[in-house]
Order: C-alpha cells, then structure tokens, then sequence
C-alpha cells in the first residue's frame, strides 16, 4: 500500500537522480540497480499491467499459450478481418410476403426540380436497391431517366447530413452536433416572437413546390404569419414557361404535348427528349420513338426539324438539325410564326434555315393538327409564347398540345431574387431554407452570399452539407423520398403519394415534417399526408380505400391538371434584340449532375455525357471553327469572361456545336458538398470538379449571355472522355467498314436494306463457304437468350448505362482512372458521327456484351473462365478467372471490363492518387463512414449479383439473375418461360423501347420477330462470332422538298 | 581483299591447355582478376534488382493497375517485355544446341555465357506471365494438377501453351546448362587452392574424373539435351507468336508469325551476346579466345536474320493492303506507317532494318564499336518491335469507338528497368563464379587445330570432323 502512494512522476523523478553521473558501465549497471527498486517496479507496473509476469513464465507455459492464442487468433481472425462482424437478428415474426432472397416493389416517386416520376422501388430485404418505372405513372410510363436511376445512390451517400447541426462559431469550419429538440427548443420562441408582428422578417426559401401537401403547409405558415414572405428558386427550373402560358392562357400553366400524333415536330431548341430539359421527356421519348417506328420493308416516320443553339437529344435524333447563336432563337420563332402566316415583329433568320424556311413552314401546314411546335424549357418567356402562337394557329392546340394548369404551387412566391433584394434591405431577421442551395446556384449579379449573411438566423434543411449550410446557423438533415412520407405532383400535375421503404437511416426529417416543425406543431410526414388529402376527399367516402389504392398504384387517381384555355391569342410580342457579341455562353443542366444537386453521385459523375463523352467535368463547348479561330483545341484552358465575370474552364470542340455560342453545362465547381463533389478542389483538376458556370450567369438571363472574351490560357487539363478523345479518333466509322447501318426512310422504302449499308458489306455466303468449321454451329435447344437494339429508336439518353450499373453493382471509378481508358460500365452508347463538323449528322449505338455463339472470348482464356451456357449466354465465372485479359483483347467488340485495382471495396481512386510518388496525395476524407457497423454503401448492391473484386474481368450477363428469377417463376408455375417474362435492367428503363430481349428461339417472341426485320443486321458478322445481340439499321426522315441543305442530310454512302 | 583481321582463328597466339585453364579459370580462382569496375556493375545491378522488387511488391499490393494497361489494350509493358526476354534468351540455346549438333566448333568460346543469359533471361521473363494476372496467387489454375472441382486448364488457349513452353525451355535449358559445366566444375576444383571453393566445385563436379567412360556418358546426354534443345528454339517462340497469331485482333492474327517472331528472337539474341561478349573479352583479355572471327560470324548471323526479320516487316505490310481488309488496311495506315505511334514504328525500321546492313561492310563485323552500336540498336529495335505489334494492334479496334490510346506508367518503366537491374546483376555473380568460357571444349578445339596440322598462320581453319 506504502508503494502506491509514490506516483509515477515521482519514481521516474527518482530514478532519474540513481542515473545522474553515471557514464559507460556503471551507467549500465546502475540501470540494473535501478530496475530492482521498488519505485521501478512500481513504474513498471504501472505503464504495463502484467508485464513482469512475461519474464517470469516458464517456457512449457509459454508454449501452452502460444499454442492456444494462435488457435485462437484462427478463430478470431476470421472475424473482423476477413469476415465482417455481424449481428444476427432473427424474425420472431416475418413479416408478411417477405420471402428471404425475394424483392418487393413499392410504388412511389422520386423528384427532379419539383417534378415527380413515378418509380416502383426494389426493396431486398427490406433494403431499396433499385428504382424502376412505374409503367402507371404518366411521367415514367416505365422508363427512368438516369438521374433517376441513380436517386437511390443519393440514399446511400455516405455523405449525407446525420444530425443536426448548429453553428455556434460562425468562423468555425465544423459546428456542434445538435438535435432536432434543441433545434426547435432554440428557434420555436424566436419564430413565436415573431408572431406579434404577424411575420414581419421571417423569409422562407424553397425550390419548385409541387407537393399539395407542402404548399398547403406553406399556406397554414402564411395564415400563421400573414408579413412572413415565401420564395421559390430553381436554377433550372419552369419559370420561363410557366410565364409563357400566362401570358396567353391568363394564369400560369404548362403545355403538355402529345408526340404520338404528331407528324411533324420543330423543336425550338427544345429538347424534350432529354430528362434534365423537360419534365416530361420520359413520355415524350416513348411517343416519339413509337411515330418513328419502323416495321417490315415499308414505313412511316415523324419528322423533326431541330433548331438548336446547344447540341441536344432532339438535335442529335433530327432529321433537318439547323444551328443559330442562342439570342438568334427568338428571331427564328418569330421568322417561323410570320412564315406561318401569323402577324408578329418581324424576325430574322439565316443560312440554311433561311433557305428551308418555307419548306418547313410547308410540312407543318400539310399536318394541321399533327404537328407540334416545342420550345426549350430555359428558352425565354416570348420564344414560348411565339411556339404557342404557332401551335394555336397550325389548328394543335387541343390536339397535340394542351395547357394545364401549372403543377408549380411556387410560381407565385418571390424571386430569388426578390430575396437577394430584401435580405440587402435587412427586412430578413429568420431565413428558412428548405433543399436549396442559393449561395452555389444563385446567379452572379445576385452576389446572394454576401446578402445571405445579413439575414439573422438562418436555417437550412439539406441532404448534404453544401455552400449554403457553410453560411447557415442551423443546418437541419433532410430524409430522403426513400425514407420518409410525401407527396409530389407530375409535369401534367398527376400527384403521387411518396411512401418510404425504410425507416430513416439517420435523424433527418422531409421538408414537410421540417416545414411542420416551423409551424411549431412538429407532426410526422405521414399524419400530414393523410389530413391533406383527407381535405381532398381522396377515395369519396371511403378515405382508407383511396388512399391505400393511391399508395399502391403510385398514382392518386384524377389528379392530373385541368386543361386550361389559350385566351389571347394576340399577345403583345417584343422585336427580337440583337446581342451583338461574336461569342454567346448558353447556360444549360448537365444531363447528369443536373444543377449541381447530384454532383455528389458517382454513377451520374462518371456517366459519360451524351455527346462530350466526358465523365467528371463540365466542359466549354466550342464549335470546330471557333475553335479554329481562336486556336483552341480540346482540353485547353480557356478564360471565358462576360459583364458580371470569369470563369476558367476546359475546352471541348465538339462537332455540331453551334457557331458563336459556347454551351456551358450548370451544376459544377462545387466546393462544398461532399467527397465527390468537390474532388476538384484538392486535386487541382485531375480528379474532375469542373467548374463553376453560376459565376457568369445572370438573374435577367439565366439562359445565355454575350461573352466579352474567351482567352487561351495554354494551359492543359486533361479530360476523361470514353470516347474519341484521342489522336486515334474515334467519334467516326472509317471507310468500308459495315458497323453502322443508316440511311433515310425514303431509300430503304424503295430499296430496302441494301440502301442503309454505309460500309463494304461482307457477301454472306463467301462467310458461310469460309467457316471452316460448319459443324461447329452452336446448337439451339430450349430457350435461347438474345436481344435486339434498334438504333432508330435509341435517342442516347444514356439511362440504360445508369440502369445497368445499379442492377449489377458496377463500379464507379473516378476521373483518373476513365481518363487511362478504365471505366466499368458494361453497357456503353457509342456516338459516331457522319457528314461535316460543323453540323455532324449523330447516330447512336448502344452496345454490351453481344453474346456471340462462337465467342472469341471463348477459347482464349487458358482457365476456362468464359464459357457458354446452353442457352446461349457468354458467361463469365468470376471465381476461376485469374486475370490474363486475353478474353478483352480477343474481343472485337471491346465489352468486357477489368478490375485494374480493387473498386469495391475502397473508394480511394477519388481522392488519391495510385502512384505514390505523386506528392499530391492528400488523406482522403472517409467514403464510408459507418453507421452502426454497417458500411451504407454495401447496403446498395444488388443481392442477386455477385461484387467483383480485383483482378477479374466482367460484362454483361444479360441479367443472368433476372432470367434465373423468371426461370424459378415458370418452373414453379409449371410453365416455360414466356415472353416478356425477363426484361434485362436496359431494355426496362428505356424510354424509347429500344432494347427488346427475349427468346430468339421461339419464333412468336417480340425479339425473334425483330431479328428477323429487314433493318437487322449483325455487327462484326463478318468475323462469324454470330453474336445474339442484333442491332437494327437507323432511320432519317429528310423532307424531299429540302435538298439544298447538304449539311443536315444523310446519304453519305 | 578483306581486312586480314577476319582471317583470325578460333583460338589466337600460342596457346596450350595450360594457358587456356589460366585465361578462363583465374576469372573464378583468382578473385582479384575483378577491378572495381565489376563492383560498380554490380551494385547497379543489386540497386535494379530492388526496384524489381519494390515493383513487384507493389504490383502484387495495389493490383495491375498501377501499370498503364486498360481496355482495349489489356496487354503492355508486361507481355512485350515478357516476349522481349524470352526472345533474348534464343540466341544461347541457339548456339549451344543447334550449333553443336552442326558440329559448328565455333561456338565452344561463346556458348557458356550466352547458355547463361539465356536462363537469366527466361527467368526474367518468367515473372511478367507469372504476374501480370490480375489474380497471380491463382496462377496455378493454369497447370494440369488433379483437383476436386475436375477442373482442367483451357487446353485451347495458347496462353496455356505457352506455359508449357516457356517452362520446358526454362528446365531444358538449366539442365543443358549445368550438364555442360560439370567438365568445368572439375578442372576448378583441380585449380583451386581455396578449400572452400575446392570443395563447393567438387560438389558440383559430381565426382568427375575424365574417365573415357565419363567422356562417353557425358557425350551422350549432352548431345541428347541438344537434340532436345534444338526443337526449343524453334518451338517456344512460335508459341509465343500463337499468344498472337491464334486470335483475331487486327495486326496479331498474321501467319507469318511464328517463323518471323524466332528469326526476330535469334537476331535479338546475337545482339545480345554481342552486347555482352564485347566488353567481357576486352575487360578480361579473352581476345585470344573470343576472336573477331567469333565476332564476324555472329555479325553475319545477325545480318541474316535481320534480314528475315525484316522480310516479316515486308510480309506484314504486303498482307494488311493484300487482304483488303479494313480492319488491317487501318491499322497499317492509322498505328503503323502514320498516326500517334508511327514515330515508333519507324524508329523499329530504322533500329532492325537498316542499322544491320552495317554488316555488309566486312569492316565494320569486327569494329567493336559499330557491332556494339548496332547491337543496341537491334535490341532496342525488338524491343520496338514488341511494342508496335502487342499494345499498338490493342489500341486499333473494329469499332472505332474502342479505340483509345496507351500510355505506359512509372511502375511499366520500373519493372522493366528493374529486370534489366536482376539480369545485370546475375551475369555479374557468374562472370565471378563460375567459368564464363566452356574451358575444356575450347581446350578441344585445341587440340583438334594442331592435331590437324592444319594450323597455318593466316588462314581459316578447316572444319573438324
């Protein structure tokens, strides 16, 4: 007892003075002495516990335990190391129709700007897994767009907000954790204070509301604070059309088009094929795609005439592609509606549409009633108005295009700009801001984050912590649509009951349970759901009814919106204004990353750009001759700079870009808002990031503005492009090659097959006369898998990239491992062009593993590793593959992918660098933050699909595990297999339905009816691999009255 | 006419048995023969030999993708280097098979050390297959071995074929090796005055002592070895070509592969027993045993197959416009004679084609300088020529949107420094360990020149029957 009471400092005091002297070899022995004294022992003991009982063991003891610890560590090593550490927790009781290895699918919908698409949720094991279409519901038809097949990566983002969080240091980097109780405990009585004044200073910021349920909220918080004001901001939003049509219809409303009867379509820059442009543009792809159908010898086919300032989808699938600066748009409307007959000031147009002006006039008036004349969704208000003039008087209105009421409860509130100006003025004490983020989106001339940081309190509601919640004193964890109640309305205002499929992963609440908490009544999201539409009268008397049928079907019945009438028919129209700038910025979302909300998404970052190709950056797009004159080529920094500011970005030279207009895609240059979004901060651009487009946008303008100068900084960034980014080239079919088939409708009527083929056809009997081995011929026995891709569909969305890669775990890679020619996906969407380069015809070519029947694949791998199933199917057995990656280079087709290094199980590639020799390498921040021992991202796979690990080589399966499911199905139905039983994760979630799969040996399957289509052909067939993946010949549809235009049509044989 | 220099015999001055055991024998028993240029070498040697490893360690640690590698070109550095070692490797089984069965008595001064690097080099090329797999500790899969899954190996694909060469020419090629060093063995332990290395040489001497009986065992196994040899240097690059020839990526799948790719390994081979057999007879005056009679034949083998190896280049070009393929048609136009990497392909025309037809010149066969340029050149030249035809071929695809380029990273460079570091550091331990010249067939030949009576100042030996 006597011993303890020395403390250790002062038995190390002690022995420091046995020491103190001493040199050489009494030094040493003093050491001896002093290890025998009580104070070292003490010390010893102390720093560690049970050490001397090691000196004293005797050698069997040792053994012994040696002995026992290594069977031990066997054991032990096992878990933890190479296995994860689990928790089991039985059922006590199962809940019902869960069968273990089974999904269920729940209807519900997801959001984009406000618009709802309705989804049917996978849900394995009571875990979401995939989103697809819900065929119910009028935005999806069944099909979803990238953005939403990648939705249910937001949910798994490590990155999400997991609690509350309170600045209390507004200089601080990080503020404290917090809670919502604190939350409501600190802000309640602030807002109550406010109630005297009737609201006076409170400002409440959302995006585009089209929940019921929320804007009646917003009501209930108006009523409660009558001075309170409410804004509404979205950076890629509606407010343009919605004007547009209050404007002619005398309240705001949006059109809604109906392309299966139109004939003749013009597109004013409109791309309503493509999802970030048009909410509706899932259901317009299948209704265009269904009037360009082509069956058998002989056809008919819309046609559609593009005018564009960008390079879209509609641009890109046109017949007659016409290219003008952005601020020439409205003249061109307006040249078009005077063409059309209509009085309205006179605009101007030139080059080739001037020319063929009168011939599309021509075309759309032979089709009165079925034609549709359709604006971008960011043209400006008068461009609208302009197209519904036209329509209104090609006798379409009603027809083919009808105006509804707008879905938008939030085209009323204020501005954001409305709010930059109130928050200047300090009329702001409280700001709420509910899933935006105006400091990164705001437009530059608003310089919102200076005026943000005037208001008092602020409070934002968010997913992630983004630029926004840098600046805010409350930082509140949004849930997300998976995990929480509400409701959202469609682009033609059919409302959806969102229902969750989880319980929330970390305390974060929706915007209506947030927004009901600033009523100071906090209620659950699906008690205010149930009230609302309770108001509603949903299911008449019986209330329960509806609603569990609302819920069920994704679709509350006789929501849509009432049509609304087009009242003046002359409205005033302003002269077109030139901008007289030799180069125009035209400001559009990226297909993938949208406005920057999704920047965050590694399957939407590396998803390669429909006509860039390029993965992790937003780039500036020049056409070749400005490129030329200003002596820029791809990957080049260059300096574009307008009135309100610069911006340094990478060039792209990208063919059929217009002349004089620079295209620059919103939504990067984050630098806050998770790992992936602002992986470009720290990497100086080898990792992407991009750059920030917001910076030169303007409030007045947000669709384009004149640039001052764009300057060569001749500086180098290097892109990661998946396709033709080279000096190899790439983007182009050589001569005599038959890889594409394409050609105009007209020819193939009157000649048929024979006129599409661009290439040296390779005669097919000289084939079949030099197969050596004729007896080789696989032999078709029971179902026999194959697929058809019709490429006259295909309008190169890229969702079924999207699709693929969350049905089969695929990898996500990152921008430096694109860049060396390493990206997963095992379905790609080849782009080749035709014609010039300043106005390319585009034909699109989706392409994944063809499944040859005699696959060269095949017989290469020294391990057997691939190898053929009886029913056809190429397949690859992970397990024996050792990785020689000749079965790659044996293939003609390039489909199959390789695991370079380990991209499952670390997520290192975005932020370091492999080599460690590059000094550049910073510690990532950690991808996978785990939640109760649970890493969220291995939540997300897909059980039925095995994760690769390094070294082995993979492609597509054509969803081996959807076809074993459909086979367990049928044998349990006591049936074969019938058609359309198995849809493969591309062809389900393709809008324009150009992906059929099927059994090929049966001779009434939906396939096997298309192989045997004149426009079918085999790629490669030459090489006799026999491939089961047949794709069908692209079709063109040029007017005949329109030959002088050489720069748009097909025909180049 | 020609330069009388030429006119050496296979063994100059007035050498006996006795000279020749001291010339040859003293690299070993004398250890302060070596100058501090041989440590030099060596420690550059040991220094490349840990990059190889620190490569390796890295390779096995982060996986194949710390190389340049991608789709479409899967295969690189790995597989040209792999073939590039094999081929250096040909000119020694050459010389100690194909020439000993020719009765070619020639070789006797030259074939120990290019025997030598021929193992060196096989094992240098042995690691690339081994680990360029993405999963190289499943190697095994590709051996033939009973096993409960009754999985057999691909018996199809030539990357199994290859297996079976390359480590049949490995075992081949040691055995022949170490067959002939037993006579050498004994003679050292015979010399040696250090108990040590008497010992160790009598351990490896396996009990020789010149017997007729011994002379007749050993004749026989050693002629049998090249008889099974001979076939090797025929076999294992064709096969090698087969990693190529048998698939049907444009500008692999050519017929005149496997004869071009031996001709192309045996002339990489010569260049590099030039490279090496130059500065080891200057730096340890074997002149009188390594002559430029020696030189001027393995300068003429090297122009003839040189020339084979540039009839291939003719062929290969001839068939890719013959075919009227487009697939090979564009790759001629687009990797090989213009595009992004035709800087290389005429730089392979240049170093194989027209730096040998410096032979013609008799001169020039037994200047050392220019047979040590031009044998550089040659290696760099086949190594190029690797390169053009594995990672260019990959990078032109039937569909063009394949087609992306290659670039090699710091650990494809690391790698192959480092073989280059572990080959260099292996001919230095056995130039100081074991007999560099084949001491008692060189003694042979000896005795067979004066025997004959044929040892006439200023003329060619005849041939000895």
């Amino acid at each position: 007892m006597e011993k303890q009471q020395i403390t250790k400092e002062e038995a190390l005091e002690k022995m420091r003075g046995e020491l103190e002297g001493k040199r050489g070899e009494r030094y040493w022995r003093t050491l001896d002495e002093v290890a025998q004294t009580d104070e070292f022992k003490l010390w010893f003991e102390d720093e560690f516990p049970n050490r001397k009982d090691l000196f004293q063991i005797d050698r069997r003891s040792l053994l012994k335990f040696a002995g026992a610890s290594l069977a031990l560590a066997g054991l032990a090593g096992c878990r933890g190391v190479f296995l994860p550490e689990e928790k089991l927790v039985p059922y006590v009781k199962a809940p019902e129709e869960l069968v273990p290895g089974k999904s269920l699918f729940y209807a519900s919908a997801i959001t984009l700007a406000g618009y709802a698409t309705g989804v049917l949720v996978e849900q394995s094991e009571g875990r979401p897994i995939k989103l697809e279409g819900n065929p119910d519901h009028p935005a999806s038809l069944g099909a979803l767009s990238s953005i939403g097949q990648a939705e249910v990566l937001n949910f798994y983002d490590p990155d999400r907000m997991q609690t509350v969080i309170q600045r209390v240091d507004p200089t601080a980097e990080l503020g404290e954790i917090s809670t919502w109780e604190e939350f409501s405990k600190a802000v309640t009585p602030q807002l109550e204070a406010h109630v005297a004044t009737g609201g006076k200073g409170l400002a409440l910021l959302f995006g585009a509301v089209t929940s019921p349920t929320q804007a009646s909220l917003i009501e209930q918080f108006k009523k409660k604070y009558p001075a309170a004001k409410v804004y509404s901001y979205e950076p890629a939003g509606r407010a343009s059309v919605n004007t547009a049509v209050a404007a002619v219809a005398g309240k705001p409303g949006v059109p809604v088009y109906d392309f299966s009867k139109a004939k003749v379509v013009v597109s004013l820059d409109g791309d309503f094929l493509n999802p970030v442009d048009n909410p509706g543009a899932l259901a317009y792809a299948r209704q265009f795609a269904k009037g360009r159908k082509v069956t058998g010898n002989h056809g008919e086919m819309n046609r559609l005439y593009a005018i564009e300032a960008n390079c879209g989808l509609a641009g890109a699938t046109a017949d007659h592609r016409y290219m003008l600066k952005p601020s020439e748009l409205y003249g061109a409307a307006l040249a078009l509606a005077a063409a059309v007959g209509l009085s309205v000031p006179g605009g101007t147009v030139s080059g080739s549409l001037k020319n063929d002006l009168e011939a599309i006039v021509q075309d759309l008036k032979s089709n009165m009633g079925q034609s549709i004349v359709v604006a971008g969704e960011h043209a400006a208000p008068e461009v609208h108005v302009a197209a519904f003039l036209i329509n209104n008087a090609l006798g379409n209105v009603g027809k083919t295009v009808k105006f509804v009421a707008s879905p938008e409860a939030s085209i009323g509130y204020g501005s954001l700009a409305d709010l930059a100006a109130d928050l200047d003025t300090g009329l702001v004490d409280i700001l709420y801001i509910s899933n935006s983020n105006p400091v990164f989106t705001a437009p530059a001339d608003l310089k919102f984050g200076d005026k943000l940081a005037k208001a008092k309190l602020k409070v934002q509601l968010t997913a992630v912590e983004d630029e926004t919640s840098a600046m805010c004193d409350w930082i509140l964890p949004m849930a997300h649509s998976l995990e929480s109640w509400s409701d959202v309305r469609a682009f033609d205002g059919t409302a959806t009951v969102v229902q969750p499929l989880i319980a929330p992963l970390f305390d974060g609440r929706n915007e209506i349970e947030s927004l009901s908490l600033m009523l100071g009544n906090s209620r659950a999201g699906y008690d205010l759901l149930r009230t609302y539409w309770q108001t509603q009268k949903l299911g008449g008397a019986k209330f329960e009814e509806g609603w569990r049928t609302a819920v069920h079907n994704g679709v509350v019945p006789n929501t849509a919106a009432a049509t609304i009438a087009m009242t003046t028919l002359t409205p005033s129209l302003p002269s077109p204004t030139p901008l007289n700038s030799t180069y125009e910025a035209s400001f559009v979302p990226d297909p993938a990353v949208f406005d920057g909300r999704f920047a965050n998404n590694g399957w939407l970052q590396e998803l390669p750009r429909p006509l860039t190709k390029v993965c992790w950056d937003n780039v500036v797009t020049l056409s070749p001759s400005d490129a030329q004159a200003l002596n820029v080529k791809s990957d080049e920094m260059v300096r574009v700079t307008t009135a309100v500011g610069e911006v340094d970005g990478i060039a792209y030279v990208l063919p059929g870009q217009p002349k004089g207009s620079v295209t620059i895609n919103l939504g990067y240059g984050r630098t806050k808002g998770g790992t992936l979004a602002t992986v470009g901060l720290s990497n100086g651009g080898d990792q992407g990031g991009g750059f920030n487009a917001y910076k030169i946008r303007t409030s007045k303008n947000p669709a384009f503005t004149a640039i001052t100068e764009i300057k060569d900084l001749n500086t180098e960034q290097h892109l990661a492009s998946t396709q033709g980014h080279s000096p190899l080239g790439g983007n182009r079919i050589p001569d005599h090659r038959d890889i594409l088939r394409a050609g105009t409708l007209e020819a193939f009527n009157k000649e048929g097959m024979e006129a599409l083929i661009l290439g040296h056809e390779f005669d097919k009997k000289e084939i079949e006369e030099s197969n050596l081995f004729p007896e080789e011929t696989f032999e078709w026995d029971g179902d026999q898998w194959g697929m058809a891709i019709d490429m006259n569909a295909c309008t190169g969305c890229g969702a079924c990239i999207t699709a693929c890669q969350a049905e089969n775990n695929i990898s996500v890679v990152g921008k430096e491992q694109v860049g060396k020619g390493r990206e997963m996906h095992w379905l790609r969407l080849d782009r080749y062009y035709s014609g010039s380069d300043e106005n390319p015809d585009v034909v699109w070519q989706p392409i994944a593993c063809v499944h040859c029947e005699k696959a060269p694949c095949e017989p290469v791998c020294p391990v057997a590793a691939t190898v053929h199933s009886h029913e056809g199917l190429n397949q690859m057995v992970y397990n024996r593959c050792v990785g020689t990656r000749y079965c790659s280079n044996n293939c003609p087709y390039k489909v199959r992918r390789f695991n370079y290094l380990n991209w499952t199980d670390n997520q290192e590639q975005f932020t370091k660098k492999v080599s460690p020799l590059n000094t550049r390498v910073i510690p990532g921040p950690i991808r996978e933050p785990k939640a109760e021992g649970v890493q969220l991202l291995k939540l997300l796979n897909n059980p039925d699909v095995t994760v690769r690990g390094r070294g082995v080589m993979e492609k597509c399966t054509y969803c081996v595990q959807r076809i074993n499911e459909a086979r367990i199905e049928s044998k349990k139905a006591g049936r074969r297999i019938a058609d359309g039983d198995i849809v493969t994760a591309c062809q389900q979630t393709c809008p324009s339905e150009a992906i059929v799969f099927g059994n090929i040996a049966d001779p009434n399957s939906a396939v096997s009816k298309l192989r045997k289509d004149p426009r079918t052909y085999m790629l490669l067939a030459e090489l006799q691999t026999r491939p089961r993946t047949t794709h069908m010949a692209k079709l063109r549809n040029p007017n005949p009255e329109i030959k002088s235009s050489n720069e748009t049509t097909e025909a180049h044989h | 006419m020609a330069d009388s220099r030429i006119n050496d015999l296979l063994i100059t001055g007035d050498q006996t048995y006795a000279t020749i055991d001291h010339s040859v024998g003293r690299l070993v028993l004398d250890q302060k023969s070596h100058s501090i240029a041989w440590l030099k070498w060596l420690i550059g040697g040991v220094m490349g030999t840990g990059v190889l490893m620190v490569s390796l360690a890295w390779l096995i640690f982060q996986g194949t993708g710390t190389w340049g590698n991608n789709v479409p070109a899967a295969w690189g550095f790995d597989i040209v280097n792999f073939v590039w070692w094999i081929g250096i490797g040909h000119a020694g089984t050459l010389i100690s098979a194909i020439l000993l069965l020719l009765r070619q008595q020639w070789r006797n001064s030259i074939n120990r050390f290019s025997e030598a690097m021929t193992i060196f080099a096989v094992m240098c090329a042995g690691i690339y297959p081994l680990l360029h797999t993405g999963r190289p500790w499943n190697d095994y899969w590709l051996f033939p071995y009973p096993n409960i899954l009754g999985m057999w190996p691909q018996f199809r694909s030539p990357l199994l074929w290859d297996v079976f060469a390359v480590s049949t020419y490995f075992s081949v090629s040691l055995v022949f090796w170490f067959v002939g060093l037993i006579p050498d063995f004994a003679t050292l332990r015979d010399k040696s005055t250090n108990r040590y290395a008497k010992l160790i040489f009598a351990l490896l001497a396996m009990g020789w002592r010149g017997s007729n009986q011994h002379w007749h065992r050993y004749e026989q196994m050693y002629y049998l070895l090249a008889g099974i040899s001979a076939p090797l240097v025929l076999s294992v690059h064709s096969i090698v070509s087969f990693d190529f020839a048998i698939s049907i990526v444009p500008g692999w799948n050519v017929t005149v592969f496997p004869p071009y790719f031996v001709a192309g390994a045996v002339f990489a081979g010569f260049a590099m027993v030039l490279t090496w057999g130059i500065p080891l007879r200057k730096y340890y005056k074997l002149e009188h045993l390594i002559t430029n009679r020696h030189l001027d034949w393995m300068a003429k083998i090297t122009l003839a197959t040189g020339l084979i190896v540039a009839y291939g280049y003719f062929l290969e070009v001839f068939y890719q416009w013959y075919s009227a393929n487009p697939f090979e048609f564009k790759l001629l136009t687009n990797t090989r004679l213009d595009g992004m990497y035709a800087k290389f392909y005429w730089a392979l025309i240049v170093c194989n084609v027209v730096a040998p037809q410096v032979f013609w010149i008799p001169k020039m066969r037994t200047n050392t300088w220019a047979l040590i340029i031009v044998s550089t050149f040659v290696s760099v030249g086949m190594w190029l020529e690797r390169f053009v035809i594995i990672p260019m071929s990959l990078t032109n695809n039937y569909l063009p949107s394949s087609d992306k380029p290659y670039y090699p990273s710091f650990w494809d460079f690391a790698m192959f420094a480092g073989t280059l570091g572990f080959f260099t550091m292996l001919m230095m331990l056995f130039i100081r360990f074991l007999p560099t010249i084949n001491i008692f067939e060189v003694k042979d030949l000896l005795y067979k020149m004066k025997g004959q009576k044929e040892f006439v100042e200023g003329q060619a030996p005849v041939e000895v029957k």
